[in-house]
């Protein structure tokens, strides 16, 4: 237990320090929610569009922070040797990967909170029936967006998670639901973003949280599923070195 | 620690060829040799980083690949380079560590041995190179080790950084800890090493005590500097042994090195007005029998660490490495 304390405690610590990790983790949904909520441009389809931002955002900061700054963090830390250095350590594999699950997660609850408090403040009301199944939505998109991190972070060089981590953020925060509604994207496009992880994560955060609405089953369907293949690849391709 | 018959190929390439030494507790072991000798693979492989393609190690009685975790609180390691993350602070570093060995050594006070104290706030990425390896060394002793691996510890380092590196290793095996060390420096190994085994081009080509190797190899001959490119079969005909230059400017005379031999050398110095700079007769310098045992196909030695740093990108690309 003491081991997984420490890494946790120095994962932590090294996250709060890396400015560029909270913009993408914190800022961009802040931006989005806040510009957009009081800009009203975006065809949410909801008389006030922060009924459909609010529930999209945080399925957005599930995937800022599980994806983007795990995959780019670990990426680095792999590139720099922190990695081939802790495999000498009797830390173990498993306690590794808890700490940097927990790590996520820690960040995931920062990011729900405030997300929350400012999407409330600018006049949000979420039904309260909803919370259980966007909670179960945030933890499976957790698993499907970290495996994807760690997939890209495990195989590529550095530089190239960076760059990859963030093209995809961006492909997926435009077609996955998380700032225009599916409903709005071409046909094509929107049937290949369900059979992609974001689609379904914000299906299933806006569908729970808006009062009257449902999460459709092919939601849960895709997200489960990336949730079981993504990891199980990052686990199959790792290269510590 | 016994290695015997350790072999090492990436693809085609064998890097390591057949390596046999032991290293034993309370001893500072220095392997020693050229790059792309195989010191580093070797080293891999005994903190179980690298598979073995052949041949039977033991590190503390363990396998250091099979029984990997079982050794991790045993061992200490200190990679040649990396290994830390660039925005951490060394004291945090420490106690990181320290977080996961049963009984460590207080991050502090080790800070304070490796003179880091007054950086201990200091992100990683802004501590000088030899301030870098400094914390790099503390990190390898944090988990109280039994055995301690360190590759290319002085690298980089200045001569305060070296003399700390120095006076930790001797405290290590004061304490009885099993101490191997690569290094291509021959004046470190020289000075720290109490048994030290050469590599070359995978292969051990010496192994022994250093002073025992300087005698094996003193042979019958006498050593000196001078101006590169002298007249050596006249100053042959007149010591009446072949003289060879070994490198540019230094010369080794194959007769026993008796006054007559020096007085012969030195007269014709004289006669011909040239300088003499370190003459040695007798008892050569560790420098001296590496460089005649690693001597030869000098561009094969540059070759071969060529091709074992593609071969690396392929066995990454493969995805075996351990």
């Amino acid at each position: 237990m003491r081991p997984f304390l420490s890494q946790v405690r120095t994962e932590l610590a090294l996250t709060s320090r890396q400015g560029e990790q909270l913009l993408v983790s914190l800022g961009i949904p802040l931006l989005v929610l806040v510009f957009f909520s009081t800009v009203d441009v975006l065809p949410t389809g909801t008389d006030d569009p922060v009924d459909f931002l609010a529930p999209a955002v945080l399925a957005l900061a599930v995937m800022s922070t599980a994806m983007v700054s795990l995959g780019i963090g670990t990426g680095f830390e792999r590139h720099y040797g922190v990695l081939k250095r802790l495999g000498a350590a009797p830390l173990g594999r498993g306690r590794w990967v808890a700490a940097k699950v927990t790590t996520v997660l820690a960040v995931e609850v920062v990011q729900w909170v405030v997300l929350v408090a400012v999407a409330v403040a600018l006049g949000w009301s979420p039904p309260a029936t909803g919370w259980a199944a966007a909670v179960l939505g945030a933890l499976l998109g957790t698993a499907a967006f970290a495996g994807l991190g760690l997939l890209m972070a495990g195989t590529l060089p550095g530089l190239a998670t960076l760059a990859a981590a963030n093209g995809l953020y961006l492909v997926l925060l435009l077609t996955g639901g998380m700032v225009v509604p599916l409903s709005e994207l071409p046909g094509p496009v929107a049937a290949v973003s369900k059979a992609l992880p974001a689609a379904p994560l914000a299906a299933v955060t806006t569908g729970a949280l808006t009062a009257g609405g449902s999460v459709p089953p092919w939601a849960w369907i895709s997200l489960t599923a990336w949730a079981v293949l993504a990891p199980l690849a990052a686990v199959l391709t790792f290269r510590w070195e | 620690m016994e290695v015997r018959d350790l072999v090492i190929r990436y693809g085609d390439l064998v890097a390591v060829d057949g390596v046999s030494f032991t290293a034993a507790v309370g001893e500072v072991t220095v392997v020693l040799g050229p790059n792309g000798a195989g010191k580093t693979s070797t080293v891999e492989h005994l903190e179980g980083y690298r598979r073995a393609s052949s041949g039977r190690v033991r590190v503390l009685g363990l396998d250091p690949v099979a029984d990997h975790r079982r050794l991790t609180r045993r061992v200490g390691v200190m990679l040649q380079s990396g290994g830390i993350p660039t925005a951490i602070r060394p004291l945090e570093l420490l106690r990181q560590y320290a977080g996961f060995f049963p009984h460590p050594l207080d991050p502090e006070h080790l800070l304070d041995r490796v003179r880091l104290t007054q950086r201990a706030r200091t992100p990683f990425r802004r501590l000088s190179g030899g301030e870098q390896q400094r914390l790099s060394l503390a990190l390898a002793l944090v988990g109280r080790p039994e055995v301690v691996f360190l590759d290319e510890p002085t690298s980089g380092v200045d001569l305060d950084g070296r003399d700390a590196v120095r006076t930790i290793v001797a405290e290590l095996r004061a304490d009885g800890v099993a101490v191997v060390l690569t290094t291509h420096d021959l004046d470190e190994a020289e000075r720290t090493a109490d048994h030290v085994v050469i590599l070359d081009r995978g292969r051990v080509v010496a192994d022994g005590p250093p002073e025992q190797l300087m005698r094996d190899a003193a042979g019958e001959d006498l050593l000196f500097r001078a101006p590169a490119g002298l007249d050596r079969d006249d100053l042959a005909r007149v010591v009446g042994a072949p003289v060879e230059e070994v490198s540019p400017g230094e010369y080794r005379v194959g007769a026993a090195p008796d006054p007559a031999t020096v007085a012969a050398v030195t007269a014709w110095l004289a006669e011909h007005d040239l300088p003499l700079g370190d003459l040695r007769a007798g008892r050569q310098r560790l420098d001296d029998v590496f460089r005649r045992l690693t001597a030869g196909e000098p561009s094969s030695g540059a070759a071969s660490a060529a091709t074992g740093r593609r071969a690396n990108r392929a066995r990454r690309r493969r995805g075996a490495a351990g």
